[in-house]
């Protein structure tokens, strides 16, 4: 089981969050101006990264709050957690697309 | 009784004290500390079952817990039978019964060996070859008939009456295995003022120094060192738990433990689930068998097991034993084995050359040395007699012992995703790195003296200065098992994974059919795949696979090895989740009066509602009926608090509601309801619910009961992520208020009396009308909403009120012909009204169009989660499943049955999502998505009968009653 560290609540097990996909893919904001194809890629098409790889987290079962994490998909382990909004840190620079 | 294969003196157990146990009905007795196994063979009990395919007489093979024969039922009573207990994990106790496994009628004579005698028949892949055919023959007759000859032990049917524990802890240093290397580790760590945890599978700390009295660790006698060592630990505050075995190594360094308690009272088991920052792994190695013919006849047995015996527990496996030494360990049982007063008949060392030393020595002991030999076969029926060497000679014993060299234990090592590497000299996979803070000592890293295991435990642990001192020992050699395999695919039962009953040939012909990766032989072969995992028969089946395809061992690969590493009860697993506790019940406020009037419940998400209330002689047909004509021609009351609720308010709460629903919600005037639909971004239906909003700034938004948490989980994602500059707040609202429905013509006359604060007259509070007000004195929401079609209201009451309401209203309503009504009469009327149910008429592919809600969708909305979506040409096709009436001729069709154009026909063009006996209208009515179907009215159509001849229905409006809504709005 994953320890992880919700930002703003500290280390907690796994089974007290929800996995939320990948992160830093903003809705656009004007979705009709988009063509079927750019929005089929929005809706379906993400990284599957062998690597670092930034993704969402909820603290579901604790404060509620989303925030994001990279974590490396070949350890599993987390390299940094940090709120939702906040640029993703140096240093994690994404994997490689396997 | 006396024992006769137990020697005069030495051991572990405790020979003042005597156990009695059963074994297939014989009474024995042995002593505290031994094992079912060590009891057994002080008896001379070899013979402990029969295999899992050929029925073939197995006995005793090692003394630890990777034994794949001496599986047996142990029985303590109802619902406390264990089947598959390794006879050597065992730990005796007074009263224990234990019997053999798939054997019939007796463990001696059994008839399923005659499938033995037919082996030549039965090659790998037998089962995938033959009993291909005719289609139901498997289910039929192959299958039964193949569970009832291969087979192990039988599952208990009676309820566990046990309990089962679970436990958290946390530690800087988890060591696992008690031997030399993991008590230097736990020594050192504590004493370094670590927090540290010891575990160790046996009952008895000491691994293997409880097998080697004569040794010396740091100026003690091996024995006394032991004791020293575990009462510093103890004074050290380490926590050892000794019947405990590590058997899952997770993520960030989370190592699952499963307990055996000692204590009669207490838990059975108890798992433990441990967070260690650093991991030491003192797993120890594993003695490797060697195929030949006959390899498993009782008493033929691992060398180092029969010493084990000898040592530990005083037992002599054998009065004469052979020994087939590929590695030099085999001498050392040999000899020890001799000191202990057993005839030692012949070494028989495939080595052209064994080690000087050895050789000395053996003359010096009197031990005839055959070397350049192996055993071509062993004699005996069910138990070993002898056997003919390879050079031909026929040589007399009763024990027959193989030494085929060491596999360190790297299971957990491995699942730590640590990486392995192939080490020629010692002939075995050896742990190489690891991701996690983990750390190997002794002999699961292929370090076999006692000084070295002590050194390296030592420094594992964090130790500093010298380490327990002992003789560094010898450096052990032996021939590759890949060489020591040569020939054995030719000869007839030489097995290898004794457990799954896999022999030599199987592996080579898997080889020659065509399976290249040690992945797909494993499978095709199930060499490996019992309980046991291989953990005897990985390394000799991979060496037969190597030699047959011409490649060296690291070329061929290692299979995986799952969790759990060694074989853990399903209790510990389980723990307290059983029963009543397995999974949460939720009911609401008005439960305990259903339950009172004798409703019908089921489950709906993790609520229990009201299915019916039927009366005296009634089944849940009449009750329906009945429930369901007092709603249309009086007045039901309902039970709808599990629906749930989310609160949202706020400045932006019109606005939010505005992006998440597919309505328009911003000139929807306090005081006013709207029916909402929710979509995933992908288009489609995901909840609905009714909206009714309270002030400008505040909303009380119902969801599907099974949706609540979804739906608030969904509107926390884009408050948070894609819309934070919204100032709104999100509520659960669900367990606050408790939902009495009152539906149908009599509902506001039974109602009125109650309400205060509000006019509730058709004219001042319309269809769709909602208010704060007091009913009955109790602050009150009151929607004026309907699912039935009929005149309804819902009163929203907080929880514990609800219940002095409910009767109330059934007082007063009483003379009204008022009438509780379950969740089945719910689902027929609204069905009688088009009304559809959320993940009933849709399945996650269903968008509003296709369901009939266009109407709803707020076309001048520049945008809201899924628009988008429903703008691809797909959504758009004329062709789509669109929700249609069905009017079945005659009798109710199957809620999923598929919808045929013609009788005939193959392919299906939708399916029926709903159907019912309608009492309004006094025939069988349903729901259904059909293809173009709104295109299709009055044609005739076909839902699927299993078995049957297809039922024919007239496709139609999906509103059967009312089409002007005059009942929903008098």
């Amino acid at each position: 089981m994953l320890l992880i560290r919700c930002p703003h609540c500290g280390d907690r097990p796994e089974v007290e969050f929800r996995h939320g996909g990948e992160a830093h893919l903003a809705r656009p904001p004007e979705p009709a101006a988009l063509s079927d194809a750019e929005w089929a890629a929005y809706l379906h098409q993400r990284r599957n990264p062998r690597g670092p790889h930034a993704e969402r987290w909820r603290h579901i079962h604790g404060c509620g709050r989303f925030f994001n994490a990279v974590r490396d998909t070949l350890t599993d382990r987390f390299l940094a957690t940090y709120p939702t909004g906040a640029a993703r840190p140096d240093g994690t620079q994404q994997g490689d697309p396997a | 009784m006396s024992a006769p294969f137990r020697t005069h003196q030495g051991g572990r157990p405790d020979r003042a004290r005597t156990l009695r146990f059963t074994f297939d009905g014989r009474t024995y007795d042995g002593h505290p500390g031994d094992t079912l196994a060590s009891a057994l063979l002080a008896h001379g009990v070899h013979l402990t079952g029969r295999s899992f395919k050929y029925h073939r007489p197995r006995g005793i093979l090692s003394a630890g817990p990777e034994e794949p024969n001496a599986l047996v039922e142990l029985d303590a009573g109802p619902g406390r039978r264990e089947p598959n207990s390794r006879a050597t994990m065992v730990p005796l106790r007074d009263g224990l019964l234990a019997r053999s496994q798939n054997r019939w009628p007796s463990l001696a004579w059994d008839a399923g060996a005659l499938t033995g005698a037919a082996a030549a028949l039965l090659p790998a892949g037998f089962y995938y070859k033959t009993f291909m055919g005719p289609g139901r023959a498997w289910e039929k007759l192959y299958e039964p008939l193949i569970r009832r000859m291969a087979g192990l032990g039988r599952a208990p049917a009676e309820a566990d009456p046990d309990r089962y524990a679970q436990r958290y802890a946390h530690c800087d240093v988890l060591v696992v295995g008690a031997g030399p290397a993991g008590l230097a580790a736990a020594l050192a760590a504590a004493r370094g003022g670590a927090r540290v945890i010891l575990c160790d599978e046996q009952m008895e700390m000491g691994g293997s120094l409880l097998s080697q009295p004569g040794t010396r660790i740091a100026g003690l006698p091996g024995w006394e060192w032991l004791e020293v060592a575990l009462a510093e630990l103890r004074a050290l505050k380490v926590r050892l738990l000794p019947r405990t075995t590590a058997f899952s190594y997770g993520l960030q360094n989370m190592v699952s433990l499963a307990e055996l308690p000692e204590r009669a009272e207490g838990p059975r088991e108890r798992l433990w689930m441990v967070r260690a920052a650093r991991v030491v792994l003192a797993t120890g190695a594993i003695e490797r068998p060697l195929p030949f013919s006959g390899n498993d006849r009782p008493g033929v047995m691992l060398a180092d097991a029969a010493r084990v015996y000898a040592l530990r527990y005083g037992v002599l496996a054998g009065h004469r034993a052979a020994v087939l030494a590929a590695h030099d360990s085999g001498y050392e049982a040999a000899f020890a084995l001799q000191a202990a007063g057993m005839e030692i008949a012949a070494i028989l060392d495939p080595r052209a050359a064994p080690p000087a030393d050895l050789l000395a020595e053996a003359t010096g002991r009197g031990i005839r040395v055959l070397a350049g030999q192996g055993v071509a076969r062993s004699l005996g029926g069910r138990r070993v007699t002898g056997l003919i060497s390879t050079g031909g000679e026929r040589i007399g014993c009763d024990l027959l012992l193989m030494a085929g060299g060491w596999t360190p234990s790297v299971h957990l090592f491995s699942q730590a995703r640590g990486a392995l590497r192939w080490d020629a000299a010692r002939d075995a996979y050896l742990p190489d790195t690891a991701p996690e803070a983990v750390l190997c000592a002794g002999a699961c890293q292929g370090s076999y003296g006692l000084g070295a295991c002590l050194a390296e435990g030592h420094a594992a642990g964090g130790g500093h200065g010298a380490a327990p001192g002992a003789q560094p020992g010898r450096e052990p050699s032996g021939m590759p098992t890949a060489q020591a395999v040569a020939g054995a695919a030719k000869a007839p039962m030489a097995f290898v994974d004794f457990q799954n009953d896999v022999q030599a040939k199987d592996i080579a012909l898997a080889v020659r059919e065509g399976f290249r990766s040690i992945e797909h032989v494993k499978r095709y072969t199930t060499n490996g795949m019992a309980t046991d995992q291989g953990k005897t028969s990985n390394m000799v089946g991979l060496a037969i696979a190597a030699a047959t395809l011409g490649q060296e061992i690291p070329a061929v690969g290692l299979t995986r090895y799952r969790h759990p590493v060694t074989p853990t009860g399903f209790g510990g697993l389980a723990g307290r989740h059983r029963g009543d506790l397995f999974e949460p019940i939720r009911r609401a406020p008005l439960h305990g009066w259903a339950e009172a009037e004798g409703a019908l419940f089921e489950p709906v998400a993790q609520w229990r509602r009201a299915r019916a209330f039927p009366r005296a002689g009634e089944d849940l047909h009449a009750a329906v009926l009945r429930e369901c004509r007092a709603v249309r021609q009086a007045a039901g009351i309902f039970d709808a608090s599990t629906l749930g609720k989310i609160e949202v308010v706020g400045p932006d709460a019109a606005e939010f509601l505005e992006r998440l629903y597919v309505n328009p919600w911003k000139k929807l005037a306090p005081g006013r309801c709207r029916y909402g639909i929710m979509l995933r971004e992908d288009g489609f239906v995901t909840d609905d619910g009714v909206v009714g909003r309270m002030a400008a700034d505040r909303f009380h938004v119902t969801t599907t009961t099974g949706g609540a948490a979804r739906v608030l989980h969904m509107m926390e994602d884009y408050l948070q992520t894609e819309f934070p500059e919204l100032r709104v707040w999100l509520t659960s609202t669900t367990e606050q208020w408790a939902v009495i429905a009152l539906q149908g013509p009599k509902a506001r006359t039974i109602l009125e009396p109650f309400v205060e604060g509000l006019d509730i007259s058709a004219a001042s509070f319309p269809h769709m009308s909602v208010a704060a007000c007091r009913v009955m004195g109790i602050p009150a929401r009151l929607f004026r909403v309907s699912f039935t079609g009929e005149l309804g209201f819902e009163v929203n009451v907080a929880p514990d009120q609800a219940p002095a309401l409910w009767r109330a209203l059934m007082r007063a309503g009483a003379p009204h012909g008022l009438t509780p009504y379950g969740t089945e009469a719910m689902h027929v009327l609204r069905a009688e009204k088009g009304y559809i149910i959320v993940s009933q008429e849709t399945d996650g592919t269903v968008t509003p169009d296709d369901a009939g809600l266009s109407w709803a969708v707020g076309k001048a909305k520049r945008d809201f989660v899924g628009k988008r979506s429903l703008a691809r040409p797909e959504m758009r096709r004329r062709d789509r499943p669109q929700l249609v009436g069905l009017l079945p001729r005659g009798t109710v069709p199957q809620e999923g049955a598929q919808i045929l154009a013609s009788p005939g026909a193959r392919m299906a063009e939708g399916h029926v999502t709903s159907a019912y006996w309608s009492p309004a209208l006094d025939r069988p009515i349903a729901l259904g998505l059909l293809a173009g179907g709104r295109e299709r009215m009055g044609q005739t159509v076909y839902a699927t009968v299993m078995g049957g001849a297809p039922i024919a229905m007239e496709v139609t409006d999906p509103v059967f009653l009312d089409k002007a809504g005059e009942r929903v709005n008098a």
